[in-house]
């Protein structure tokens, strides 16, 4: 029976789906007319959930549901910028999804029950909470992946991450069975993950617990999109509608970070010596790989999509390193590369407009001399990701590298700074389309007039600027949450 | 103001871009006189550096500001000798680089002036960091107004030039950045001042060297490294060549100073060699490349390369004189040349490149072969031009004999063959430069391109006679100089003496 204390533990989360009920009630029962309101109510939604989340939240870490739900300052932070990040990118779909005929309140709906099993799953006990969370995130994104459904690409996309994400999903599952199976050899079966930190110690049968650990690995990769697990994500950036790749890119990222860290530190932290190995090696063969793809890429999303799967890199860098600091490293750099990727695909959508996508990056071509305040925010965007100081994205970097020649693998720094001089290359190249090249004869560039959207855009390239100069307090929260 | 004189001397200009770019492209005078005011009220704060008392402590003008509490890094500003005559001349230079792209200029003139303006800053940062996370932020954030600088204004091959230079920078400096973090895996700071008193053993100490020198030996630009600088240089505009040549080039022998000698003092002395060898490479190999290219701008990227080699030449031989002979009066005087010829090399190779800036606004070519005679059009002109190939040629009275003379001095008592080779570069540079002076200015006109040459207007005139002072004055009383940067030098060879091991 659930206490109150429960109930009051899990208050941010029980608002968000009470309230996604209410937008879907809307949605049916509102006059065509008033259906644009459902703009506004789900962004005041989400900054309330925020609210919640960082009002209600307890100075030491709190369980709820006998240690399924577990509430403490790594799941506030990364649910702060979950919902931030989505109601950023709420504000950046309203222009882009009524030119295509898509505004409606399914896209607020599922988009908040996506972010809802992003507050699940980086706020799990356990691991059938994790699965829950899991599942809640992915089916949303599959849909959302689909809103488009006449069009060619996206079903073609939704399918390919369906089948993709049911299949490592099912790996994930597997491998959970096995260290369920292992708790249980010479000890009480258990799927809790504090509890699981110690089979190690007793178990009659670690060979099956560290079987289960390479299927839950296979899993966490696939979140991440870490090679080799990263061929979904081109296709899927590149075939969803481009604010679904934003929330994709940016709060399913900070979502996978929660799975990985909640898996392999919390439940397996005892195991660290071997998965440390091998997350070095998926960061090493992410860098080299999603770095050189990226450069022979003409589409910006699918660009993009590489230049995640390199990034994700540099987060099992930290991650990797399996200390306090390497964990706040990989914290850090998730958020940061979050920001930056909204901001990327930001500056995208307020150049697309009906029947043009602005995803090729021949169609940035000469943006400065006919919007000068777009390139530079994009200019912003992509020195951020390339680890260019004074920008925000050089400091993560900085972090995640001092994090992993901390833990004495020097060898994966030097595989990390070799491939950020590789990666240079195409954001370079992006910032020389929009600056060194002449416009295109006959293209138009329209800039969306919607001003919440300009305010919001500008406000997020600008941060990588100002939290680049002054990173220090972020650093200090997610060290924090890790006690360092 | 004294307290944060520094932060002034760097925010003032870039955050002086911010109304810059505002102005916008419909009111660009405006945009023009607001940058060069910001210029002048930059150069004369700068003047106030004067106040640097060469008896007093090594490090002056200190500021220390809290900036990354959980990390321990500060952000620490201080200037010795050394840096405040670059800073100087960074100042002095930003002034003459905006005034000589006045007019030239015309495609989106608030946005290159605003580039210019941050530059600026960006290097005086340079220049006063003593945190090396600061240094290294100053340090890798130049390439972002020079990437944009070269890749919207320069030439024909310029997205190609401007890629080479930011890739090809970048990537040295990504080492000398996992060195960075090594040193503060050990000394839990980023201050140079306890970097340089850790100790370290041999092997660290090698390998921090080499993270070292890959980073600032692309920025120098030295032999073999040093092909993306021609490159940048011909494709840039005027005002990106000069600040290249003048004061880029010097944040990378200004870095070999803060960090190779007083960090890893064991290692440089075991491979100062290699520098050694590397430098004689660069002035006399490099001296002959430029006596066979056609293009002017070309020829005087390569005699810059050729320069620069004695400023690594000068530093590096240093080593050698302490460590094997225990000369430190050699020492002192050969890394005293160096540094004189830092500042001397940064006003004579930007003159050279406003020069040339000049005729090619005129011609709009830069072959050599399209010029000749250019003196009978141009008579004031030829003056300036004389003056400024003889300081590049190092003619005793101009700033260019002084740092010269003083590393080859040192170098005979190092090893006469070191003199030797160094002593060439008055032989081949000579050779460039005067052949150079012959082929562009003296002769019947015979080019169309020369016939339609008109006099330098005023502006020009003045830009002109901006570095002419710089470069006579160095020349004909370098005491002041010296005298300023005594101190500072006594000190780095002082460091370099010290065992860490």
């Amino acid at each position: 029976m659930p206490t109150l204390y429960d109930i009051l533990t899990l208050l941010p989360e029980l608002y968000l789906v009470a309230a996604v009920c209410l937008i879907l009630l809307l949605d049916a029962f509102m006059k065509p007319a008033q259906r644009p309101q459902l703009h506004w109510i789900s962004i005041v939604v989400l900054l309330v959930a925020i609210y919640l989340v960082v009002a209600g939240q307890p100075e030491q870490t709190a369980t709820a549901f006998n240690g399924m739900f577990v509430r403490d300052h790594v799941a506030e932070i990364l649910k702060v910028f979950a919902l931030g990040i989505t109601a950023v990118v709420f504000v950046y779909a309203r222009p882009y999804m009524i030119d295509r005929k898509l505004f409606g309140g399914e896209f607020y709906a599922l988009m908040i029950f996506a972010v809802l099993g992003v507050m699940v799953m980086v706020s799990a006990g356990n691991l059938v909470t994790i699965y829950l969370g899991l599942a809640l995130l992915s089916l949303s994104s599959y849909a959302l992946v689909a809103l488009n459904r006449d069009a060619r690409l996206p079903p073609e996309a939704a399918i390919k991450y369906f089948v993709l994400s049911a299949l490592a999903g099912g790996m994930l599952l597997y491998g959970m069975s096995m260290v369920y199976g292992a708790s249980g050899m010479g000890g009480t079966p258990t799927l809790d993950l504090a509890q699981l930190h110690g089979v190690m110690a007793y178990t009659t049968a670690p060979k099956l617990l560290l079987l289960g650990l390479i299927f839950m690995l296979v899993g966490i990769g696939f979140e991440l999109g870490v090679a080799p697990f990263h061929m979904w994500l081109p296709d899927v950036y590149h075939g969803a509608p481009t604010p679904v790749t934003t929330f994709i890119g940016a709060v399913s990222k900070l979502a996978a970070f929660g799975l990985a860290w909640r898996l392999l530190e919390v439940g397996m932290g005892d195991l660290s010596r071997y998965w440390q190995p091998m997350l070095a090696a998926l960061a090493t063969a992410s860098l080299v790989i999603g770095n050189l793809v990226a450069i022979v890429q003409t589409n910006f999303k699918r660009m993009m999509a590489y230049s995640t799967i390199s990034h994700m890199g540099y987060v099992l860098l930290g991650l990797s390193a399996a200390t306090p600091e390497g964990y706040s490293a990989a914290l850090f750099y998730v958020i940061c590369y979050a920001l930056m990727s909204a901001a990327a695909f930001g500056v995208m959508l307020v150049l697309a407009r009906a029947g043009f996508e602005c995803e090729e990056i021949s169609d940035f071509k000469g943006l400065n001399q006919k919007a000068p305040w777009m390139a530079f925010l994009m200019l912003l965007a992509m020195f951020s990701l390339a680890g260019v100081p004074p920008l925000f994205g050089f400091w993560a970097k900085v972090l995640v590298l001092e994090a992993a020649i901390h833990a004495d693998m020097l060898w994966l720094a030097i595989v990390g700074v070799v491939t950020a001089f590789i990666g240079l290359y195409y954001y370079l190249y992006v910032i020389k389309a929009m600056y060194f090249d002449a416009p295109e004869e006959g293209a138009v560039v329209e800039v969306k007039t919607d001003t919440s959207l300009r305010v919001v855009l500008s406000v997020n390239a600008l941060a990588l600027l100002a939290l680049g100069l002054y990173w220090g307090p972020l650093l200090a929260w997610c060290q924090r949450a890790f006690g360092v | 103001m004294f307290n944060h004189l520094l932060s002034l001397l760097i925010w003032l200009p870039i955050v002086g871009a911010v109304p810059v770019l505002l102005a916008g492209s419909a009111r660009p005078m405006l945009a023009r006189w607001l940058a060069l005011l910001i210029t002048i009220a930059t150069f004369v704060i700068s003047l106030w550096l004067l106040r640097y008392d060469p008896e007093g402590s090594v490090m002056q003008l200190q500021e220390t500001h809290v900036w990354i509490a959980t990390w321990g890094v500060h952000f620490t500003l201080a200037v010795d000798g050394i840096s405040v005559a670059l800073i100087l001349m960074t100042t002095f230079v930003g002034i003459l680089v905006i005034a000589g792209a006045w007019k030239v200029i015309q495609n989106r003139p608030h946005q290159y002036m605003a580039c210019m303006l941050l530059l600026e800053g960006l290097l005086i940062g340079v220049f006063c960091a003593t945190d090396a996370l600061v240094f290294y932020a100053f340090f890798e954030a130049v390439l972002i107004p020079m990437y944009i600088l070269i890749g919207m204004w320069g030439g024909p091959r310029r997205v190609y030039a401007t890629l080479k230079l930011f890739i090809y920078t970048f990537t040295g400096s990504v080492f000398m950045l996992i060195a960075l973090l090594y040193l503060y895996q050990k000394a839990h700071t980023f201050d140079l001042a306890t970097l340089a008193a850790l100790p370290l053993t041999m092997k660290e100490q090698a390998w921090l060297f080499f993270g070292f020198l890959i980073a600032f030996a692309i920025k120098v630009p030295m032999v073999p490294v040093h092909t993306w600088l021609p490159d940048a240089h011909v494709e840039a505009p005027t005002g990106g060549s000069v600040w290249l040549a003048a004061v880029m080039l010097k944040i990378g022998t200004y870095g070999m100073v803060r960090f190779m000698l007083p960090i890893t003092p064991d290692a440089g002395a075991h491979f100062a060699w290699i520098v050694i060898v590397l430098s004689l490479v660069a002035i006399v190999y490099i001296g002959y490349v430029a006596l066979v290219q056609e293009d002017m701008k070309k020829l005087v990227a390569y005699s810059s390369v050729a320069h620069m080699g004695f400023v690594t030449l000068g530093i590096f031989m240093a080593f050698m004189l302490v460590r094997e002979s225990g000369n430190t009066e050699m020492a002192s005087l050969g890394m005293q040349g160096a540094m004189v010829q830092m500042i001397s090399h940064g006003f004579v190779s930007g003159a050279m490149f406003t020069c040339i800036g000049v005729m090619y606004d005129r011609t709009h070519t830069r072959q050599i072969r399209d010029y000749g005679g250019v003196i009978n059009m141009m008579p004031w002109f030829g003056l300036f031009y004389v003056l400024f190939a003889m300081a590049n040629c190092g003619l005793p009275g101009t700033s260019g004999f002084v740092g010269e003379f003083m590393v080859i001095l040192a170098s005979f008592s190092a090893s006469p063959w070191i003199a030797l080779f160094a002593a060439f570069t008055l032989i081949i540079g000579a050779g460039y430069t005067l052949w150079l002076v012959k082929r562009v200015l003296w002769g019947p006109v015979t080019t169309e391109h020369v016939r339609h040459m008109t006099p330098m207007t005023a502006r020009e005139t003045w830009v002109l006679i901006g570095f002419a002072v710089a470069v006579l004055v160095i020349g004909v009383w370098p005491q002041p100089l010296i005298h300023l940067m005594d101190s500072s030098v006594a000190h780095l060879v002082q460091q370099l003496a010290v065992h860490k091991i």
